[in-house]
């Protein structure tokens, strides 16, 4: 396994016919939980959810790679 | 400016009520505004054989900077009733979008990812062709009676009929009709006069729209910049349309000053920043926009049927104005004849409001998405939309994010009453509720032709199998079962190869996509709506089970008188 790069977003619940909905309905949810924060609250979010997804991934490898890729030409 | 175009005058006639003012008309159907919207529902019901009455207060087509694309889907309604061609030649035909952040081009896209479709993503013409084009369309049109500078004034619904009140240059008269179709754009004066509240949000931010005159090499594409160098933390649009004038969108922010911003010498320097300086270019048409989402709680009002920006409005991100409003007629249309000919309950008419209500919801959604990933607010939102700028060059997940509007597509109505659910498991997406995909065809002549240029205004069975020559008897009789039915059924047979006896419709499938985009194995059977979207389907022929969709899918099944 490595970094899946690859558009990934799905909803076993839902049915989609164009291949932007899901990952538009999953930024929708993200700007949607920042509305109405404080500056210092919307980054303490996205801390405690990088937290959260990575606890999720687990597998320090792929954490690597991502921290990785995220840090390139920032 | 305006030096491409030139604005056709209809004539005012004077109507002949004003002779008779102590007699009142009678009409079945009158449909207010002549926009593309009213244009397309009068025609398709003249079409159809109903005569209709088409009102509006001007005498003229659209003025200046409105529509520009035109989507895949409505130019396939607008091919069902004979004017998408004329559209087409004129246009510019695309699929290709550019989406640059900064200097850089972070990704394209293509709206027809597919092969063997006959109509492009998207074509691109302005308003005022579109209008000129239908309203050659609709003064060619039997029994549609069309009057310019005839301004609704009162309207007066009761349960009997629709009483107006029309204000002419020659005096005012009285109407009635059985069904009122409103399509009298975003501001809807008669929205207002019945009281009807329209809900939703304005964007906070202003817009800068010019047409400008230009010679210019760049590709018939649709291109968006991110924050340009050449206007640093705002977005820019560029589109070509027909004649050598291309739209440009600036986004302006919400303190700028409409007024000012729209000042030649504020909008030249903007232009020659983007362009470079040595391109010659002319103002066409310039204007300052805002925009906003909102939609009627419901679209049909007893007799009274509003349709397109007189229901619902969105931001122009995703082209999905005259568009829906289109898909709107396209659906009602069927549904307002079958009522006036007595063959289906007036209540079908509330799945009009159903469907549509639900289309609207989804343009509303992707318009508003796209306009909050193009002008961001509040910094967690800037910062999320940097992320994903950046990450896209790199990562296609990302390229998928990035939002610079969605362009016009079909809604699939997956949850309405008129489908009949699946019974029989098929793959691919042309479930009961969908707008059929379109094909490659081939007729038994051997003409070249297209799936969808064969379907629609009546309900049809699409029967496939792999030679139609071997269709027996019985078939053939279960297939013409509904030839003469109250609500006829017409078959339609699709196959690899052989013409199908008895004088039955054969297409033959020559790409195989039909098969392929519709799962279909010998003995596939779709009930399609007059509108082109399914509405049932089984692996083999069972007339008891096409009876039932029928009802369905008409609401003859809940008659109640
Ligand atoms: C900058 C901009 C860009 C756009 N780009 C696109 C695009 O790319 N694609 C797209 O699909 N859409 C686009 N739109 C939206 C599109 O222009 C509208 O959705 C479309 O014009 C709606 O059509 P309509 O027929 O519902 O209403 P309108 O076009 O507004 O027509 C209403 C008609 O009713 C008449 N009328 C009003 N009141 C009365 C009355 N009392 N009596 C008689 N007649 C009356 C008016 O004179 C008018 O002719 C854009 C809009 C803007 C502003």
């Amino acid at each position: 396994m490595s970094l899946n790069t690859q558009p990934n977003f799905h909803n076993p619940d839902k049915r989609y016919f164009y291949d932007y909905a899901p990952g538009d309905d999953f930024y929708a949810m993200l700007i949607e939980a920042h509305r109405d924060l404080s500056d210092e609250h919307s980054a303490l979010l996205n801390a405690r959810l990088v937290l959260l997804l990575a606890n999720h991934i687990g597998d320090l490898r792929i954490l690597e790679e991502a921290i990785t890729a995220a840090k390139a030409d920032l | 400016m305006l030096k491409t175009y030139q604005y056709p005058k209809y004539p005012f006639v004077r109507p002949a009520e004003l002779d008779h003012p102590d007699e009142t008309r009678h009409v079945p159907v009158v449909v207010v505004g002549a926009g593309p919207v009213g244009m397309c529902a009068a025609l398709d019901l003249a079409q159809k054989g109903k005569p209709v009455l088409l009102l509006d207060d001007d005498d003229t087509v659209s003025i200046g900077s409105r529509g520009v694309c035109y989507a895949k889907r409505a130019l396939e309604i607008l091919d069902r009733l004979g004017v998408g061609e004329r559209i087409v030649q004129k246009g510019v035909s695309w699929n290709v979008g550019r989406t640059f952040f900064r200097n850089d081009e972070v990704f394209s896209f293509n709206l027809v990812p597919e092969p063997d479709h006959h109509r492009p993503g998207m074509v691109n013409l302005q308003q005022y062709y579109l209008e000129e084009y239908l309203v050659d369309a609709c003064r060619a049109t039997p029994g549609l009676e069309m009057r310019w500078k005839n301004k609704v004034i009162a309207v007066t619904p009761s349960d009997a009929h629709v009483a107006l009140r029309v204000e002419t240059p020659a005096g005012a008269y009285s109407l009635t009709c059985d069904w009122l179709i409103v399509a009298d754009g975003a501001r809807s004066p008669i929205r207002h006069m019945l009281g009807l509240d329209i809900e939703g949000k304005i964007f906070m931010d202003r817009f800068l729209i010019a047409d400008v005159v230009m010679k210019a090499d760049f590709p018939a594409e649709r291109w968006f910049w991110f924050d340009p160098p050449f206007h640093p933390g705002q977005s820019v649009l560029l589109h070509k349309q027909a004649d050598n004038v291309w739209r440009i969108d600036f986004q302006l922010g919400w303190d700028a000053d409409p007024e000012l911003e729209k000042q030649p010498e504020r909008v030249i320097p903007r232009i020659k920043a983007m362009l470079g300086d040595d391109r010659e270019f002319e103002l066409e048409w310039v204007s300052v926009y805002t925009f906003q989402c909102r939609r009627m709680n419901r679209f049909n009002h007893g007799r009274v049927l509003f349709v397109g920006d007189a229901a619902h409005q969105v931001s122009p991100f995703g082209a999905r104005g005259a568009n829906s409003g289109i898909q709107d007629t396209d659906n009602l249309i069927w549904k307002l004849n079958l009522v006036l000919e007595g063959k289906a309950p007036a209540t079908l008419l509330d799945t009009y409001s159903e469907e549509r209500c639900y289309a609207a919801d989804e343009n509303i959604m992707n318009s508003t998405r796209s306009t909050d990933f193009i002008t961001p607010k509040g910094n967690a939102s800037k910062t999320l939309r940097k992320a994903v700028l950046t990450l896209a060059r790199q990562h296609p997940f990302a390229r998928k994010l990035v939002n610079s509007g969605r362009l016009s597509v079909p809604s699939f109505y997956v949850g309405s009453s008129l489908n009949t659910p699946d019974r029989d498991a098929f793959n691919g997406r042309m479930v009961p509720g969908a707008p059929m995909d379109d094909a490659p065809v081939t007729t038994p002549d051997g003409t070249p032709s297209w799936l969808l240029n064969h379907v629609g205004n009546r309900f049809q069975l699409l029967y496939y199998t792999e030679d139609a020559s071997t269709i027996d008897a019985a078939t053939v009789a279960t297939l013409t079962r509904w030839a003469i039915a109250p609500v006829p059924i017409e078959p339609l047979v699709i196959a690899t190869r052989g013409t199908a006896p008895d004088n039955l419709a054969t297409l033959q499938d020559s790409k195989g996509r039909v098969r392929e985009r519709y799962d279909l194995s010998p003995g596939s059977v779709y009930l399609l709506r007059p509108d082109q979207h399914v509405a049932a389907r089984w692996r083999a022929l069972d007339p008891d089970a096409i009876d039932a969709a029928l009802a369905r899918a008409t609401y003859r099944d809940r008659w109640t008188d």
